[in-house]
């Protein structure tokens, strides 16, 4: 515990110093979150050319005109980098963690609130160099978002693979040192700036998530750049760290002797932690939710911590299950494998404690816990995908089809999203000082929910039915061609599921200006962001140092006058 | 709720410049935003080294990323299409040996002087509300400019890595030539800019210095970047170490 | 809301799972030799997934309803959870996933760890920006040397992978581009890729593995049914990849027999 250190700038004055170059958490956490809006709607907008383009491979759309089977490619590369990274990298870590975590510690800023400024606008140069490869001559890169080399090593071997794919790597490797940056701030705030009495045992388990996905990113994200570094040299400087001797449209190259499979395991090395730091905020938000929509404790706090450590510290020695086809050692892939099981267990637990805050609780239905119980549907949907995947030998049929689409896009492409929609709903009032509209909160949620687990549950069908991956259309193998009836459906499925999306953009923005004014508690939750003003002064608690004398989630306490307890609370008969 | 109030009502000229009245630090429940009283430069440091311990894992992080690439492509047979069999293709890099360790001696003596700047910073912290003491001098007229000296040696190990390269190309050795050389100019480079990022860190302390900025302040950053400096140190012995001996 | 957030949450699990179960959409035919244990590994990883499914998603539901906030909701019952449940099902959960996926692993041990028996059909897959090319080392079973240089997939098949016509080992290679394979004997399969990473899919086959340019990659499969399968590529390799496609075509030992014969004479 820390004495509270002076906090060390007033409040700023001028537009620039309040909304621009902020060194306020909120703000910065604000800018984030409306970095991460601009990306999903870019994102989903290309995803619905995708689904467009895959049933009607030949037409020719307003403003964009046709789209060639390249196009589509760089479209789904786009696609992916831009939601993985500016969307759940960006939004449920950078945005409501950077607002939040110091107000859940009790500490009037970020520890190092220069760095963090630089970090949001280090990311948002990195999303402008991503969205400038469009731009150039021959395009965005097709590579996919992982990025395979040789593919994404050669200039020659496709459309795009020239500057745009150099834009494409030099916006990640600006994106990791941003990430560095912010990783850095979270995790010296969480040990050194919490207030006193907020032991790390008394912590929300938003913070717990916080700051082990920062974690998971100081150690994962230095290993994409030096991933991309040896790509950028591959490409421009004629060194063969991935490539071999290879010959592309009847033209010997000169590399020699590099390996794809390099690529690979850095890549991987990286993108398995990183779709753990893209869920575990959303799984911290969900416990935090749960447990005050059903005026319960959370089943098993101290459970939910180990469990949050175990996905990150085995989220380490997973990252193989993605290679299984690689070519890699059979015998790696049985390592990997076991080990691609053992991290199923925290999760079930999770699960479980879910379920068990539930039970015998008195819930309240409102927007946030509908997205939070949405969430835990789709956990355990996307979740269970995964034994099949993380078994070698039921890998073979399963590798590369839509299988693997259905499975990561009920995790990272609904779940996570629908923790970003709950903490949205949840801390609206705080940040904004308005209540959302709980009709339209409503309708967003039952049209999200039927319209996503319909975009999403059948790719499962299709890639049992043998459905591979990242084809622009199906006309061209027999047996694919029967399933396009299936990827229709998808297709109107998402038009609808797109669609209500306006709903929520439009309540998001509607109810900043004239939704109604929210109180300073308005779900009565026992953090210490509800302690505070609405919205929260600049210094966070007005003058004054949190005190805390409860654990994060007493409700309902027997023998206590109301059915929370603050954690500033007074001590009572009761503590925890 | 309980706050604490402060008791102690001192009035002591500000330490380390600067005009103005404070107060005594205040431990345990801090008074927030109001003005005058004196910064907790203990938190900050502690802050500080936290922040840096992070990222320097970050940065071992990009050289453990580095370090296996090098190990699993040494190890790597390459496919000849003519034999039909795996031949290793690794051919050892003919490394500058003399220049480089002219470089290493450079930049550990570099370390030792960012030490002894270290040191001293650290003790004009400790006295300086004793410094601002009318009377009291700390006889600090004429001392050894170690920070200064520290950024000199680094530059000139930056220089000595320059012509290292130089001398490489020389000898035929570009980065495009073999895997070998290829993470030679990789691993190297990767350290100089590393490097550079430390060097700059030392000007900006070495400008606040020129600024006349609380030496406590100063302290903070010296302490840093020093610490910095000396992982710098040893993160080159071992990357010169990995390509010397693991060739 | 809580009767329909139930309501929701039932429908879509019995939905997903009535088409699971009446495999509307299923693995296509197995038409190899280890098609059977494949399929019933995904069979027995499937029936305790779709229970857990069932069990957690129904649950979901039911608590949501069962434990609303009204009028006539009963008090909470606080607690902060029960260690002794969290080590049971902490347990059986390890059990059930690992235990699983030790199963599986004979399948994969046999698949991969061991190479190809003596005396299966010896055949290379090239995977080249979009088309799969084929080849059969001929009567002196060597398959001749290759050469990069050479490479040119307009002037035929031979030339598509470079073979090196002074090579007195090529001179028998046969390179097409379709697979023919007899039916009932192991294959000795070699994957090689020209220019970027493809990889060779059979779906009824139940067989995938990614072809790597600089690495010749064994493996061993055994069909086990006469008739036509497709190749999908199943990796990234650039604009064509979605019309990356070939034909296996099983039949019985003289057909094949018949039909290398016949390539072997077109070579003359």
């Amino acid at each position: 515990m820390v004495a509270q250190e002076a906090h060390g700038h007033g409040a700023p004055q001028g537009f620039i110093r309040k909304y621009v170059f902020s060194l306020d958490h909120k703000v910065i956490g604000i800018q984030y979150y409306f970095l991460a809006l601009a990306a999903v709607f870019v994102g989903m907008f290309l995803s619905l050319l995708m689904r467009i383009h895959m049933i009607w491979p030949t037409a020719v759309l307003p403003l964009v005109g046709e789209i060639k089977p390249e196009t589509y490619l760089s479209l789904l590369t786009m696609h992916g980098t831009i939601m993985v990274f500016f969307v759940l990298t960006t939004a449920p870590q950078s945005g409501f963690g950077n607002y939040f975590l110091p107000i859940q510690i009790g500490a009037p800023d970020m520890a190092f609130p220069v760095l963090n400024m630089l970090s949001f606008w280090t990311t948002f140069v990195a999303f402008i160099v991503m969205l400038a490869a469009f731009f150039v001559t021959g395009g965005a890169p097709l590579h996919g978002w992982t990025g395979y080399a040789p593919l994404s090593a050669l200039p020659s071997a496709g459309p795009g693979e020239q500057l745009g794919a150099d834009l494409w790597i030099t916006s990640i490797a600006i994106f990791c040192i941003a990430s560095l940056m912010g990783a850095l701030n979270f995790i010296t705030t969480t040990l050194d700036l919490r207030a006193k009495g907020m032991t790390l045992m008394r912590m929300p388990l938003t913070c717990w998530a916080w700051f082990i996905t920062a974690i998971l990113g100081l150690l994962a994200f230095g290993v994409l750049l030096s991933a991309g570094i040896l790509l950028l040299l591959d490409r421009n400087l004629g060194t063969s760290f991935y490539v071999p001797l290879v010959v592309v449209n009847g033209q010997v190259l000169g590399h020699k002797g590099g390996s794809p499979l390099l690529w690979q395991h850095l890549f991987w090395f990286f993108g398995h932690p990183e779709v753990y730091i893209a869920i575990l905020p959303g799984m911290g938000v969900a416990s935090q939710l749960l447990s005050t929509f059903s005026r319960k404790p959370i089943f098993g706090y101290k459970a939910m911590v180990y469990a949050i450590m175990a996905i990150g510290i085995l989220g380490f020695v997973v990252w193989g299950h993605h290679m299984f086809m690689s070519g890699m050692s059979p015998y790696s892939a049985f390592a990997f494998s076991i080990m691609t099981m053992c991290i199923g267990v925290p999760s079930a637990i999770k699960t479980f404690n879910w379920l068990g805050t539930l039970l015998h609780g008195r819930i309240r239905l409102h927007s946030p816990m509908l997205f939070a119980i949405g969430f835990v549907s789709l956990f355990v949907s996307g979740g269970l995908s995964g034994p099949f995947l993380a078994q070698p030998v039921l890998d073979i049929p399963l590798h590369d089809t839509y299988f693997v689409v259905g499975h990561f896009h009920l995790i990272m492409g609904v779940a996570a999203i629908f923790g970003i929609f709950a903490a949205t709903y949840y801390w609206f009032p705080k940040m904004f000082g308005r209540m959302m509209n709980e009709t339209l909160g409503k309708i967003h949620f039952f049209i999200t929910l039927a319209g996503t687990y319909a975009i999403f549950m059948p790719m499962h069908y299709l890639g049992m039915a043998g459905q591979t991956r990242r084809y622009s259309q199906f006309t061209e193998v027999a047996y694919q061609a029967k399933l396009i009836p299936l990827q229709t459906f998808m297709t109107f499925a998402a038009f609808v599921t797109i669609a209500a999306q306006f709903i929520f953009v439009i309540n998001l923005f509607w109810s900043m200006k004239k939704g109604p004014k929210a109180p300073d508690n308005p779900w009565e939750a026992t953090t210490l962001e509800w302690t505070t003003a609405t919205p929260p002064p600049h210094d966070n608690f007005g003058g004054h140092t949190p005190v805390v004398n409860h654990g994060p989630y007493e409700y309902s306490v027997p023998g206590a006058t109301r059915d929370f307890i603050l954690q500033t609370d007074p001590l009572t008969v009761h503590q925890k | 709720m309980a706050t604490l109030t402060s008791a102690v009502d001192l009035k002591i000229p500000r330490p380390g410049g600067g005009g103005g009245v404070t107060e005594p630090p205040v431990r345990g429940g801090g008074d927030g935003d109001r003005g005058g009283s004196y910064p907790d430069y203990g938190g900050r440091l502690r802050r500080a080294r936290v922040g840096l311990i992070a990222g320097l894992t970050s940065v071992t992080m990009i050289f453990v990323a580095l370090t296996s690439a090098y190990i699993v492509r040494q190890g790597l047979p390459t496919y000849n299409e003519v034999t039909k069999t795996y031949v290793r293709d690794w051919m050892g890099v003919n490394l500058p040996v003399r220049l480089l360790l002219t470089n290493t001696f450079l930049l550990l003596l570099s370390t030792v002087t960012m030490e002894l700047a270290r040191r001293r910073i650290t003790q004009r912290a400790a006295l300086a509300p004793v410094a601002s003491i009318p009377g009291v001098s700390l006889g600090d007229d004429r001392e050894v400019p170690w920070l200064g000296i520290t950024i000199v040696l680094g530059f000139g190990f930056l220089t000595g890595q320059w012509i290292a390269w130089r001398e490489l190309a020389a000898r035929g050795f570009y980065v495009a030539t073999s895997p070998s050389s290829s993470f030679v100019y990789l691993l190297t480079a990767t350290h100089a800019v590393h490097l550079a990022g430390g060097i700059m860190a030392l000007l900006w302390a070495g400008s606040m210095s020129v600024l006349h900025r609380p030496v406590e302040r100063r302290r903070i950053v010296v302490d840093v970047a020093g610490w910095y400096w000396h992982f710098m140190g040893l993160l080159w012995v071992y990357v010169f170490a990995l390509l010397y001996f693991a060739r | 809301m809580g009767f329909a957030l139930l309501a929701v949450i039932w429908l879509i699990t019995l939905i997903s799972t009535y088409f699971f179960i009446a495999k509307t959409w299923w693995l296509p035919l197995g038409a190899s030799a280890s098609a059977a244990f494949i399929d019933g590994q995904f069979t027995l990883t499937y029936v305790l997934m779709a229970i857990v499914f069932l069990g957690a998603q129904l649950a979901l539901g039911y608590l949501v309803w069962k434990y609303r906030d009204g009028a006539a909701a009963k008090p909470v019952k606080y607690s902060h959870g029960n260690t002794t449940l969290e080590i049971l099902w902490t347990a059986l959960t390890a059990v059930l996933f690992i235990g699983l996926n030790l199963m599986g692993s004979r399948v994969w041990a046999h698949e991969r760890f061991e190479p190809a028996a003596s005396g299966a059909v010896p055949v290379e897959a090239t995977g080249m920006q979009f088309a799969w090319y084929f080849r059969y080392p001929g009567t002196d079973g060597n398959y001749g040397v290759t050469n990069p240089t050479l490479i040119d997939p307009s002037a035929g098949n031979e030339a598509a992978i470079g073979l090196d016509s002074t090579d007195p080992a090529a001179k028998d290679d046969v390179v097409t581009g379709s697979m023919y394979l007899p039916v009932g004997r192991q294959v000795d399969l070699t994957l090689r890729a020209v220019d970027v990473i493809h990889s060779f899919f059979v779906p009824n086959f139940r067989f995938k593995q990614d072809a790597v340019p600089g690495l010749a990659i064994h493996m061993h499969f055994t069909p086990t049914q006469i008739g036509d399968y497709e190749i999908a590529c199943a990796e990234l390799c650039g604009l064509g990849h979605y019309k990356m496609h070939g034909m296996v075509h099983v039949v019985s030992q003289e057909d094949f027999d018949k039909w290398l014969a016949q390539r072997e004479a077109e070579k003359q």
